[in-house]
């Protein structure tokens, strides 16, 4: 029987490499354009990244950047099927076709981007672990947690990071390890712990769910490296440079000042730059295999960077991130995006 | 000495009928029931107290978003469930096409009312009805497609929509076969009877999460480049091939409760296999098992929740996703609320069919009874 399972398992990896070969020759871009909508791969459901509103409308920033790539493509940024996927099914559509591109918070890793037939195609969200704390505490960063007792869930990297924070600056902590999300939040609700340590964006989420939001603040100290970002099919660099420079484009356009609202007026601008990524000089769009007001459509039909952002889970929004990584690079954050020259 | 005066009619003691004497009779008959009552209605006073306090004294009624919903010691938040009640019940379904599911869930209603009220005439159409003309109109209503009416992909279908599919599609389509399967089981050619054991211990060995599982994320595997296999068909056949199996070993019990003698009858009387199946012994086994099979279907109902693990989102999955994800309406009550409410759902449809089946057996069984 284990033979049987063993082999079974064999043929099941040859066939999903042999899959993902026979979508390397395909043009992902050409496939799109004939069916005329985008599938896109979506969380089943995460606060801020793609959630569904009342009406039912998928909404949040991993949505925004497939609602994006829609308006480059399509100059129509409803042109999306949304296609919710769960952690373990992920991959597996992104490999067997059925969805074109993967936005849904997964985090970059070498692993994942040189094994897996993957492709990450940029950071729409540097994601971390940081601390949560009772506001009464008056901290002002996760080094005064000196002596504190943190809730944290065992089993994950999460454990392994806030050991590793203690450690090298020589911090003494006790931490309280529960197997389950909701019980590490339910013990700090009720007091057990002074800090609850997870994903800064999970944080936010949390604080909100807690009996009294007002009284708990998240640190601004980011202690691990999640950088979360669109994946597509290894093979395809055609497609690749679509989705990215779908993002950079929102980028370049919060750096350049053009938002959704300014785009029309911005299209008279003389700033070379400006010009450039409208689509009113040079042939940008016709590299990328679309038309040359491809970001224009980006920025009409969903807006910049910083618009989507707080939108979704920015100022805008009931969440209330912080930009922190976030921010434009000239503004202290990482958001970094090439020049369209 | 007289005898006209009738004896004056003497009144039990006050405290002997009446409310007053049916509680203390049923009550406080001993010391140990009148510590047990008590006990019995601090505890009722305690759970259902809280309840009432927690659903409605310290409810939020009205809101526009979970701020609402965020004081001190909140209850429940109900606007939360009123806002988001078309989501919950017909999933991402766009709002115009809504109609369409109202409409079916008439037809079904229409059709179903008076085949289970007794006395009602025309049962032989109305089944006919129900087994050969709703499956369609269903199928293109819901779908669309067809006469001008727009298709509505079943990734929208989302809520009680998808709950009451997949449960009354496995419902449908595992009866027959499970009868198909029971009868195969005891068959005397060996091939369809090994077909048979093979089938129900294969799919009995193998939780219905696996069978699920492994059709959303192998089967993409196998399957030519953008041949989809809809989510929905898959999650359907892999409910319906379960629960087949399941309901075809309870109908083998009552199929195995029915004397030889029975027939050995029917052979005396030259009737032919289907004959015997149909006119004497399936009558009586399912009449047996009527516990068993609404048992199953039971179970089934709660199982749809399990399609969540493909990405389906079922009343409980919407219900889920949105307590979870809708920053919108977070708050220390709202996931509370959400599930809460999916609760009374899901209690209301299985209530309702073990009431439904009881009162089947009453009238079935009225002949059995000693």
């Amino acid at each position: 029987m284990k033979f049987l399972i063993k082999s079974g398992l064999v043929v099941a990896v040859a066939l999903a490499g042999s899959v993902s070969a026979v979508f390397a020759q395909t043009k992902t871009l050409d496939t799109v354009k004939a069916r005329g909508t985008l599938n896109c791969g979506v969380n089943t459901g995460l606060a801020g990244f793609s959630a569904p509103d009342d009406k039912g409308q998928w909404g949040g920033l991993d949505v925004d950047l497939c609602k994006a790539v829609a308006a480059a493509i399509f100059k129509d940024p409803t042109k999306v099927k949304y296609v919710p996927l769960t952690a373990k099914e992920r991959f597996t559509a992104l490999q067997s076709g059925e969805v074109d591109v993967l936005s849904r918070n997964t985090t970059w890793t070498m692993s994942r981007d040189t094994s897996s037939g993957l492709n990450f195609a940029g950071v729409n969200y540097y994601d971390g672990q940081g601390f949560m704390v009772k506001k009464s505490l008056g901290l002002k960063s996760a080094k005064e947690l000196n002596g504190a007792t943190v809730c944290v869930q065992t089993g994950t990297t999460t454990e392994l990071n806030v050991t590793d924070f203690f450690r090298t600056n020589k911090l003494e902590y006790k931490p309280v390890v529960f197997e389950k999300l909701d019980e590490t939040v339910a013990a700090y609700n009720s007091g057990r712990c002074d800090a609850f340590t997870s994903d800064v964006s999970q944080l936010y989420s949390e604080r909100l769910k807690s009996p009294k939001p007002d009284e708990n603040v998240v640190l601004p100290d980011v202690i691990s490296k999640e950088p979360l970002g669109p994946v597509v099919r290894q093979g395809d660099s055609g497609w690749a440079n679509v989705v990215r420079w779908t993002h950079f484009a929102m980028v370049n356009a919060e750096e350049l000042g053009v938002s959704s609202k300014n785009v029309d007026e911005m299209l008279a601008s003389a700033n070379p730059e400006i010009k450039r990524m409208l689509g009113k000089e040079g042939d940008f769009g016709k590299g990328l295999g679309l038309e040359n007001d491809w970001a224009y459509q980006i920025i009409k039909g969903v807006g910049n960077y910083a618009e989507a952002f707080d939108r979704n889970v920015g100022a805008g929004s009931r969440l209330g991130i912080a930009r922190g990584q976030n921010a434009l690079w000239n503004k202290g954050g990482q958001q970094y995006a090439p020049p369209i020259r | 000495m007289t005898t006209d005066a009738a004896t004056p009619e003497i009144r039990p003691p006050r405290l002997d009928t009446g409310p007053v004497g049916w509680m203390k009779k049923n009550l406080f008959a001993t010391p140990t029931d009148s510590v047990l009552t008590l006990i019995g209605l601090y505890l009722i006073y305690v759970l259902l107290g809280g309840f009432i306090d927690w659903a409605i004294l310290r409810a939020t009624w009205t809101g526009a978003d979970g701020k609402a919903c965020s004081w001190e010691g909140a209850g429940a938040c109900w606007p939360f469930i009123w806002n988001k009640l078309g989501l919950f019940m017909n999933g991402r379904y766009p709002d115009a096409e809504r109609w369409r599911i109202y409409l079916t869930y008439a037809l079904a209603l229409g059709g179903l009312v008076p085949l289970m009220v007794p006395g009602v005439p025309g049962k032989l159409y109305l089944s006919l009805y129900m087994l050969l003309v709703f499956p369609v109109l269903a199928f293109v209503l819901l779908t669309g497609g067809f006469f001008g009416l727009p298709a509505v992909d079943t990734q929208l279908w989302g809520g009680l929509l998808i709950t009451l599919v997949v449960a009354c599609v496995g419902i449908a389509a595992s009866f027959p076969l499970g009868i198909l399967l029971a009868l195969g089981r005891r068959s005397k050619l060996p091939i369809i009877k090994w077909a048979s054991i093979g089938f129900i211990e294969i799919v009995r060995g193998v939780p219905l999460v696996t069978m699920l599982f492994f059709a959303s994320v192998m089967l993409p595997l196998f399957l030519p480049e953008n041949v989809t296999f809809d989510k929905l068909l898959r999650a359907l056949i892999g409910v319906a091939l379960f629960s087949a199996a399941y309901l075809a070993e309870v109908i083998r019990g009552g199929l195995q409760a029915i004397p030889r003698g029975q027939l050995e009858a029917g052979d005396a009387l030259g009737l032919s296999y289907p004959q015997k199946m149909g006119l004497i012994v399936l009558p009586q086994a399912l009449k047996l098992v009527i516990p068993g099979i609404v048992n199953s279907f039971i179970a089934l109902f709660k199982d749809t929740s399990l399609v969540l693990i493909i990405g389906l989102f079922d009343l409980l999955g919407i219900v889920q996703q949105s307590v979870q994800s809708d920053a919108k309406w977070f708050s220390p009550s709202t996931s509370t609320t959400g599930y809460f409410f999916a609760g009374v759902v899901f209690w209301i449809f299985c209530f309702g069919m073990s009431r439904y089946s009881a009162s089947i057996e009453k009238r079935l069984g009225a002949g059995d009874r000693r």
